[in-house]
């Protein structure tokens, strides 16, 4: 008997589920985004099995030549085939991005129950603290950490990433569990002499789910805005990568001459952070509705 | 009223006091021993020892920290790492000057532009104007601004030549002249922040649209414009405020990549370098600085919001 | 021949949910001749706020009059374009809504959104300022200047409905909506803001639309009433013909439904409406009632009954509507209330509970020195205003606000101040019934698992022995098997709180508090609530600490009520006694100011200004302020303490019982 209530209890929690999907499904702009994001990962996936050249080193004899039949987007002053660098150039940014992010949201996550649900003291400390690394900007945060630590390992970027944005996602989660707390369901599971933890976890955190999941796809985006950023200005992945931002680092000093170098990836990188946007506007329009 | 102000001013101290021993670990601690990090690896344990004692830095860190800070309200920052060892204030002034400049301009282009797409889009919500500013508005607002930048640079600089391609003015140019060279920075930076002052303001609006007191003044018989005007636009704009200032803030500070594309050197741009040149004391002055400018226009934001509201403004008094 | 204030012929109001129309109301017509007052009753969901928002053609953006006529003073309404519609807000229909607060903006001075009113008829900026004031003092603002230069969240609730009287009078329209305008104020503001209503209207000769869920209002302000159920007219009439001989089923029901008349819990249940009011927008053949009606046969599931005169301006649109009274009763007889042992030990014991709360470097005084007792089985009710401390002293009780002097006993022994320092057994003992069930539930978790975790943390049991006795406890509070496995956001208000009952004895409580557990709810699921409650007090024996504004609820289930008023019992002493009198002055207030169904019978006292703040109490006896039957001296300066003026009944007042018998005595027999 009970396997058979269990049964329609799941199914009830999957209709709406299922519902929540049908709605993302059809909204355009999840699937226009999912679409671009899809496209990537499948670049990332295969990578130099795809690319019509090696994406690395140069095979051809034609030094920053203009696109054409041949080279559609093009070579860089070092022959190499842009087209391909730009097929291979999601893999790091893919692979660092929601790494990142996962890391961020799970810290975060943690740090915001605890504040939002403890208050008190600790709340407080910990709120100030936020506050004063949020009053710096990410990007510098992340230069300052990535220069003093002298290292620009991929993991150190993967790192220094997540450290910048968990108190981002902390304060997220304090404000939703703020919210939550104030409700009578967390007194009642108090007043049945449940020990914190549970009730972060297991009568909170379910409950505060929807925020976290709509912050984590921002995340995301800020992730990889971050990631080419820093790749950008010399803080992040490091040639001989073929990353989009470090290509556009190579190449913008001759942008009046090989355009097609630093077009193309600008591009590209635009495609994945506004597909990422886009997804993460229409889960939150469904999970909010 | 005084009481808010108080307390915020308190509390915008203590972060003050928070943010310069995080920059202090991150940029002088951090680093571990100071003259092996800028000698390199081939330098004689003796120079290293003898560099380390020169700077102080074979102190404790309390006793660094203590002596770091104590220099700050007189704004010495101590000396540069980099030869010419030049006095940190040296390097940092000239270049905030600039990043002032910059960062009016693009508040002058963004803010209008901004308040104006939220107010159309809210009194629009759920349609496809409405859609459209959002998702526009939002997906420039997350693509880096290198790129907008570059892309503006090949469009309006290299193709059509209106512009200068970078930012940086002759020495001795005329206003003109300035202006010219801060547009295309300034007008992908307004791209940038478009979506993030119009998303705070359209919320606004459909709130105070869908409130009691705007059926209240719709039932009077008010024409919709006065009713838009009077009381929903009110009390719409009040919470931009704050968010419009966060923007001054990143305006100030957050302009590294820009700085660099455009090779526009404010404070943005001589942080980074400080960096790239392990000039620790100027990253950590450089990172202090715009972290105080940010902590600074958000109190001086929440006051004002204050102000104009009345529900905070007669706290006390009640 | 004038013309009617308001006309409705055959209305119908869609609202398009997910790209489908779903009616809302269903052809409503009512007229309300000039200067008449006219009520609207219905449950929740019913369209009351619907049409009232149709008539000023403010509906939400997906709602739409899909057939039928308005007119309002001759005018038809929906045919207006922008400016005749402007026209017709600014000068012949007005608006009062619920809350207040919200109604004004918060960021513009009461003169200038008063003025705003008199502007828009075309009045200068100096003539519509000293109208505004003029307007100000017709609804007995004492100082209309200096509330003319305040903010809206600088006045109280009182003040705020005032304000918005002010404004919707400012152009004496020929129609005036009142949309349960009093909802959420506190009793003795009620009154105020009814009485005021009132007179303005015999002074204008307004034309009024009254809707309420409370019957008592209707009849208290009404000479007409209309009742609503599922978007359908289903009985009409003059109101006291309507409340004293309903003939349709559904009036029938709600009248039985409200405990009144002094009726308590050991003369047996109270009735309810079984099922549930259709789906927003489902398609209805027949009559809209059929499925919860006892009288419902064949015909009426098939034909819809046209509206039946029945005598005078009377009608019910009901096939059977003769029969109505004779609608079947609940059945009374076997609940089992065994009596209250007084010689026993009390279950719970306040001693002189004192929690003082700081805010802002202010003392607020929440609680002073409140002892009571309460023995098993037994129902305390706690009754008294916003502020007075009621729900304060719930949370001491179960330690989830640590007093800052005074214990609470159980069963003799002193509980720890805090929850976290008490025994599982001492938490299993006391628990709670919240009064909003949406909050007091986990959104996320089904009823099944909320049971099976009270269950193990209270009772200490799991598995199949926890599975056996939830079935049984989901049988008790009626929910059925398939309940369980539901979330709360799929249960009704009135299931979620059967839900939140459940969990409450799932461990076996010695004594639950229950914190207005049936003000959110409607009359019909309250009666019900209140039933389960008794029925489980009548099997197990519980204790409850019974909160709530509604008098008429507290007198049903309580054995014994405490009256509190800025944190001090004023009054305790067994229900009877207290409801019939002598009262403690404050406590007579309180009972006159409540809008019976009955009506009549108790004069209107009425309290001077609102009630003080809790952080600067009043000198001496704190209710001096507002006391109509004031000594003297003595009240300003010296507290009087709380005795026991009869056997069993406690007041705190200077004015002996003997003479407050008489002088409440002699009022009532002229009155």
């Amino acid at each position: 008997m009970s396997s058979v209530t269990v049964g329609a209890e799941r199914s009830e929690a999957s209709a709406a589920r299922r519902e929540r999907m049908r709605l993302l499904v059809r909204s355009p702009s999840f699937v226009i985004g999912a679409s671009v994001i899809l496209f990537w990962v499948v670049c990332a996936i295969l990578g130099d099995r795809i690319t019509p050249y090696d994406p690395r080193f140069d095979q051809t004899p034609e030094i920053g030549a203009a696109p054409s039949w041949q080279h559609l987007f093009g070579t860089d002053r070092l022959g190499r085939d842009v087209f391909s660098r730009v097929l291979a150039g999601s893999r790091d940014i893919l692979l660092i991005a929601p790494l990142a992010t996962l890391l961020a949201t799970v810290a975060g996550t943690t740090l915001g129950l605890i504040t939002g649900y403890f208050k008190g003291i600790a709340d407080d400390t910990i709120s100030r603290v936020v506050d004063a690394l949020l009053a710096i900007p990410l990007i510098l945060l992340a230069v300052t950490v990535v220069a003093a630590l002298g290292s620009r390992s991929t993991w150190t970027v993967i790192i220094v990433i997540a450290a910048v944005f968990t108190p981002i996602v902390a304060r997220t989660v304090r404000a939703a569990v703020l919210g939550e707390a104030d409700l009578d369901y967390v007194e009642a599971a108090r007043l049945r002499g449940e020990r914190s933890p549970y009730v972060m976890f297991s009568e909170v955190l379910p409950n505060v789910m929807p925020p976290i999941l709509v912050e984590a796809t921002i995340r995301l985006g800020y992730a990889i805005f971050a990631v080419a950023t820093l790749s950008f200005i010399g803080f992040g992945l490091q040639p001989p990568s073929p990353d989009w931002a470090v290509q556009i680092a190579d190449n913008y000093q001759d942008l009046a001459f090989e355009w097609w170098t630093v077009l193309f990836p600008a591009m590209a990188i635009a495609s994945l952070v506004v597909a990422v946007n886009l997804v993460s506007d229409s889960v939150q329009q469904v999970l909010e509705r | 009223m005084a009481r808010y102000i108080a307390k915020r001013v308190g509390l915008a101290l203590v972060t003050l006091v928070l943010l310069s021993m995080i920059v202090f670990a991150a940029a002088q601690l951090l680093p571990g021993d100071l003259g092996r990090s800028v000698l390199g690896r081939d330098a004689s344990a003796e120079a290293v020892a003898e560099y380390n004692h020169a700077h102080g830095t074979d102190r404790s860190a309390v006793v660094q920290y203590l002596d770091w800070a104590s220099g700050l309200p007189r704004g010495d920052f101590g000396t540069s790492l980099v030869p010419p060892e030049e006095p940190v204030w040296d390097v940092i002034r000239p270049a905030l000057l600039n990043s002032l400049k910059l960062a009016v301009f693009a508040f002058v282009l963004v803010v209008p532009f901004g308040l104006l797409g939220g107010v159309l889009s809210g009194l629009r919500a759920g349609k496809a104007l409405d859609r459209g500013i959002t998702v526009v508005g939002l997906s420039l607002a997350v693509v880096p601004e290198f790129v907008t930048g570059l892309v503006l640079i090949l469009v309006l600089s290299i193709w059509a030549g209106w512009l200068p391609v970078t930012a940086q003015w002759e020495p001795g140019a005329g206003v003109v002249s300035q202006i010219q060279h801060l547009t295309l920075p300034a007008i992908a930076l307004t791209l940038v922040l478009f979506g993030y002052v119009a998303r705070i303001t359209r919320a606004g609006v459909v709130e105070a649209l869908d409130a009691d007191y705007t059926r209240t003044a719709f039932l009077k018989g008010l024409p919709r414009n006065t009713v838009i005007r009077r009381h929903v636009l009110r009390n719409a704009l009040l919470p931009t405020i704050a968010v419009v200032a966060t923007q001054v803030g990143y305006l100030l500070g957050g302009l590294v990549a820009i700085e660099l594309l455009f090779n526009y050197r404010g404070i943005g741009l001589t942080t980074l370098e400080a960096a790239q040149l392990k000039d620790y004391t100027v990253l950590a002055a450089g990172v202090l600085i715009i972290g105080f400018t940010y902590v600074v226009v958000t109190l001086v934001a929440d006051i004002v919001s204050a102000l104009l509201n009345p529900r905070i403004r007669f706290e006390a008094s009640e | 021949m004038t013309e009617l204030a308001l006309e409705l012929r055959d209305l119908d109001v869609a609202y398009r949910v997910r790209g489908i129309d779903r009616p809302v109301l269903r052809g409503v017509s009512l007229e309300i001749a000039p200067g008449e007052s006219y009520g609207l009753v219905g449950e929740s969901g019913c369209g009351k706020s619907t049409a009232a928002l149709a008539v000023v053609r403010y509906l939400a953006r997906n709602g739409r009059v899909t057939g039928g006529s308005i007119s309002v003073a001759g005018h038809d309404v929906l045919g207006m374009g922008g400016g005749a519609l402007r026209e017709y807000r600014g000068r012949s229909v007005s608006m009062v809504y619920q809350n207040p607060g919200a109604a004004l903006n918060p960021s513009i001075r009461i003169g200038k959104q008063v003025a705003e009113a008199f502007a828009v008829l075309g009045a200068s900026p100096g003539d519509a300022r000293s109208r505004a004031r003029a307007a100000l003092a017709k609804v007995h603002i004492a100082d209309p200047d200096s509330v003319m230069s305040r903010y809206p969240h600088q006045l109280s609730g009182g003040m705020q409905q005032r304000v918005v009287i002010a404004m919707a009078l400012a152009k004496d329209p020929s129609l005036l909506i009142l949309d349960e305008p009093t909802t959420g104020l506190d009793a003795t503001v009620e009154a105020e803001v009814l009485d005021l209503v009132s007179q303005l209207q015999a002074e204008l000769h307004t034309s009024v639309l009254f809707i309420s869920h409370n019957l008592g209002v209707i009849s208290k302000m009404c000479s007409r009433v209309g009742v609503l159920y599922a978007g359908r007219l289903v009985e009409e009439g003059p109101v006291e013909t309507v409340l004293r001989d309903p003939r349709h089923p559904y009036t029938v029901g709600l009248l039985r439904c409200i405990p009144r008349g002094g009726v308590r819990k050991d003369h047996g249940r109270l009735d309810t409406i079984p099922g549930f009011l259709p789906p927003l927008g489902m398609e209805i053949v027949g009559c809209v009632f059929a499925d919860r009606c006892a009288l419902a046969d064949a015909r009426c599931r098939e034909e819809e009954p046209p509206s039946i005169p029945v005598g005078g301006q009377h009608a019910s649109r009901c096939w059977y509507h003769e029969r109505a009274p004779e609608l079947p009763r609940e059945d009374a007889a076997d609940l089992d209330l065994p009596p209250v042992e007084r010689d026993a030990a009390p279950l719970v014991q306040l001693r002189e509970l004192t929690k003082v709360f700081k805010q802002r470097g202010h003392e607020v005084h929440a609680l002073t020195e409140v002892s009571a007792a309460i023995w098993p089985g037994e129902t305390l009710g706690l009754v008294g205003e916003s502020g007075s401390g009621k729900t304060t002293l719930a949370r001491a009780l179960l330690g989830i606000v640590p007093p800052t002097s005074g214990a609470t006993l159980l069963e003799s022994n002193e509980l720890p101040p805090r929850y976290q320092q008490r025994s599982r057994e001492e938490l299993r003992a006391l628990q709670i019934v919240f009064q909003n069930p949406d909050s007091a539930l986990n959104r996320r978790h089904s009823v099944r698992r909320i049971l099976l975790r009270s269950m193990k943390k209270l009772a200490g049991v799991a598995g199949a022995e926890a599975e056996r006795r939830i079935a049984d406890l989901a049988h008790r509070v009626r929910l059925t098997e398939r309940t369980l496995t539901q979330k709360p956001a799929q249960l009704s208000g009135g299931l979620k709180q059967r839900v939140a009952i459940a969990r409450a004895f799932a461990g076996d409580p010695k004594l639950v508090v229950c914190d207005e557990p049936t003000s959110a709810l409607d009359v019909s699921v309250q009666a019900a609530i209140l039933n389960l409650l008794v029925e489980l007090q009548a099997e197990k024996r519980v204790a409850y600490l019974f909160i709530s504004h509604d008098l008429g609820v507290v007198r049903y289930i309580s054995d014994r009520i405490a009256v509190l008023y800025l944190g001090r019992v004023q009054e305790l002493g067994p229900a009877d006694v207290v409801f019939d009198g002598p009262h403690h002055p404050y406590t007579e207030a309180l009972l006159s100011a409540v809008p019976t169904v009955d009506g009549g019978g108790r004069d209107r006292i009425r309290l001077e200004g609102d009630i003080p703040s809790a952080a600067s109490p009043p000198s001496g006896c704190v209710f001096h302020t507002r006391c109509p039957r004031m000594l003297g001296d003595i009240c300003v300066t010296t507290e009087p303490p709380l005795v026991e003026a009869e056997d069993g009944h406690h007041l705190r007042c200077h004015i002996p019982i003997e003479e407050l018998r008489r002088l409440q005595g002699k009022e009532r027999a002229t009155a």
